[in-house]
């Protein structure tokens, strides 16, 4: 039996061929070493993000996560829902607040479940990723499995939002997190702890709608990991990847800067730390390609 | 009678009564207490400013200034990063109320037609319980050619560049638009959403009536 067990809710941006699947390859490759068993939640369906307001409601969008959480009570009974994404981890904590919170929008949400024939019975607790590994693993044991130190690489640790407010990883606080720097040491890196942008939104979804607004954070975000002397940036949110990496382009060509720069996730740099290859850690789903990891996932492991 | 003029009539001269029953996390806008701290900690107020920025939207609804309110293009700028939320010094759930009013405006069909975030909002919405899953090609496709077929094309040559680094990284996959990924009971959730808009517009009909 694996150490730790848990319902797996992967979301849209980790399916097979969509912005995200990288991710997912390598979250898949960093619990085999950990001996963490994810069990993807069957049918699991999308938790409609927050951009999707103008045509969700209150009680759609909430039944929209209930839906979730039934599946999971039914088919994994006790276990704790995982997600990998900043968005579908916020989207079900705060539906898992609200329905806590109010006994009418709960006794809504399971007469509107019952309609697709599902129930919920217990609030199940929901887990970022990034909560399971500092907090039920640890930052001992995720050092433990290290064995090609990510040495003389600098890594600028972007936390962005929505894994940081409204909810956030307990004991950190929303202005200066910490636990991505440590995470970079962890792996053998440096990080820089006095990346001042660490928390400052991507632009979201308005990357897509009204991208001008969006490339001005972004241009913010990759300028000051430069400044601060960062060969790549680590993030924990498959929308801050993608946003601060796909768009450098744009913004080199609005602001004539020179930026090519890669966005990593937490999980790719620990594969590569732990000894994984660059297929098992996602390298190759890079659009800027990170050639020193690249380079480091080559070399011998050190047992 | 349109919707709009219904309510405009039953809560005539009350415009925070309005919000407070018809608007998601409405009930905290008068606790606002005009610090400024959520317009100082927005992305994009800082960024380019907006129209009214939180704090003013809110005094404006104590105002009564239902019109400029609801017509308002601020309420979409907002990109869900929570900072005004972490930051209040009064604790309003100022995202959510600003996600409120615009929902309500959509509602009520008096947001700006143009707007391209209400109107990515809706087709981000749409996209994700159509089969349960989000389909990315076809929500960034719906995107482009929201302005007709010219100016489709126009955008899709200006992301060109995105679209073959995706591509080539195997994070965009062309055959979703004949398909791609779904839910097995696309049945059950779109009887439950169903469901769910008829109890919602039954309660708010109600706090109408009451």
């Amino acid at each position: 039996m694996a150490k730790h067990e848990y319902a797996f809710y992967p979301g849209c941006s980790s399916q097979k061929g969509a912005s995200a699947s990288n991710y997912l390859t390598s979250v898949e490759s960093m619990c085999k070493t950990l001996d963490v068993k994810l069990t993807e939640i069957p049918d699991w369906n999308c938790c409609g993000a927050s951009i999707g307001y103008a045509e969700a409601g209150e009680l759609p969008r909430h039944v929209l996560n209930a839906r979730n959480f039934a599946l999971s009570e039914q088919h994994l009974p006790g276990q704790e829902i995982v997600a990998t994404c900043a968005a579908c981890w916020l989207g079900a904590r705060e539906t898992r607040e609200r329905l806590t919170h109010s006994d009418t929008l709960m006794s809504d949400t399971r007469e509107a479940l019952k309609e697709a024939g599902l129930t919920i019975n217990e609030m199940p607790n929901i887990r970022h990723m990034v909560e399971v590994l500092i907090e039920d693993l640890g930052f001992d044991e995720m050092k433990k499995h290290v064995v090609r130190p990510l040495e003389g690489v600098k890594i600028a640790g972007y936390v962005g939002c929505q894994t940081n407010r409204p909810f956030g990883v307990d004991g950190e606080s929303f202005e200066n997190p910490q636990y991505l720097d440590k995470m970079v040491e962890m792996v053998g890196a440096e990080s820089i702890p006095e990346y001042e942008q660490k928390v400052t939104c991507c632009g979201g979804a308005l990357a897509f709608s009204e991208p001008e607004k969006a490339q001005a954070q972004i241009k913010d975000i990759v300028e000051s990991a430069y400044d601060h002397g960062a060969e790549m940036i680590v993030t924990p949110c498959p929308l801050c990847q993608a946003n601060v990496e796909i768009y450098q382009g744009h913004v080199n060509k609005k602001y004539g800067t020179k930026f090519d720069i890669p966005v990593m996730y937490y999980s790719q740099l620990m594969v590569v730390a732990y000894g994984g290859s660059a297929k098992d850690a996602g390298l190759n789903g890079q659009v800027i390609k990170a050639r020193r990891l690249e380079e480091i996932a080559a070399k011998p492991v050190k047992r | 009678m349109s919707a709009n003029t219904a309510v405009a009539e039953k809560y005539r001269n009350n415009f925070l009564k309005e919000i407070e029953e018809q608007v998601e996390m409405g009930d905290w806008v008068k606790m606002c207490m005009q610090c400024g701290v959520c317009s100082g900690s927005c992305p994009t107020n800082f960024q380019s400013a907006w129209e009214h920025p939180p704090q003013e939207l809110f005094m404006m609804i104590l105002a009564g200034k239902r019109e400029e309110v609801l017509t308002s293009s601020s309420m979409w700028n907002c990109t869900s990063c929570y900072n005004c939320i972490v930051r209040c010094p009064r604790k309003l759930p100022i995202t959510h109320i600003m996600h409120g009013i615009a929902e309500y405006a959509h509602r009520l069909g008096m947001a700006p037609k143009m707007q391209p975030t209400r109107f990515f909002s809706g087709l981000f919405w749409k996209n994700c319980t159509h089969t349960g899953r989000v389909n990315e090609l076809k929500l960034s496709l719906g995107l482009y050619f929201k302005d007709g077929f010219v100016q489709g094309v126009k955008n899709g040559m200006a992301m060109q560049a995105v679209a073959i680094g995706l591509l080539k990284a195997r994070r965009l996959n062309p055959f979703e638009l004949f398909g791609g990924h779904k839910c097995k009971d696309q049945t059950g959730i779109q009887a439950m959403l169903k469901k769910a808009y008829e109890i919602e517009r039954s309660r708010k009909t109600a706090k109408m009536a009451g």
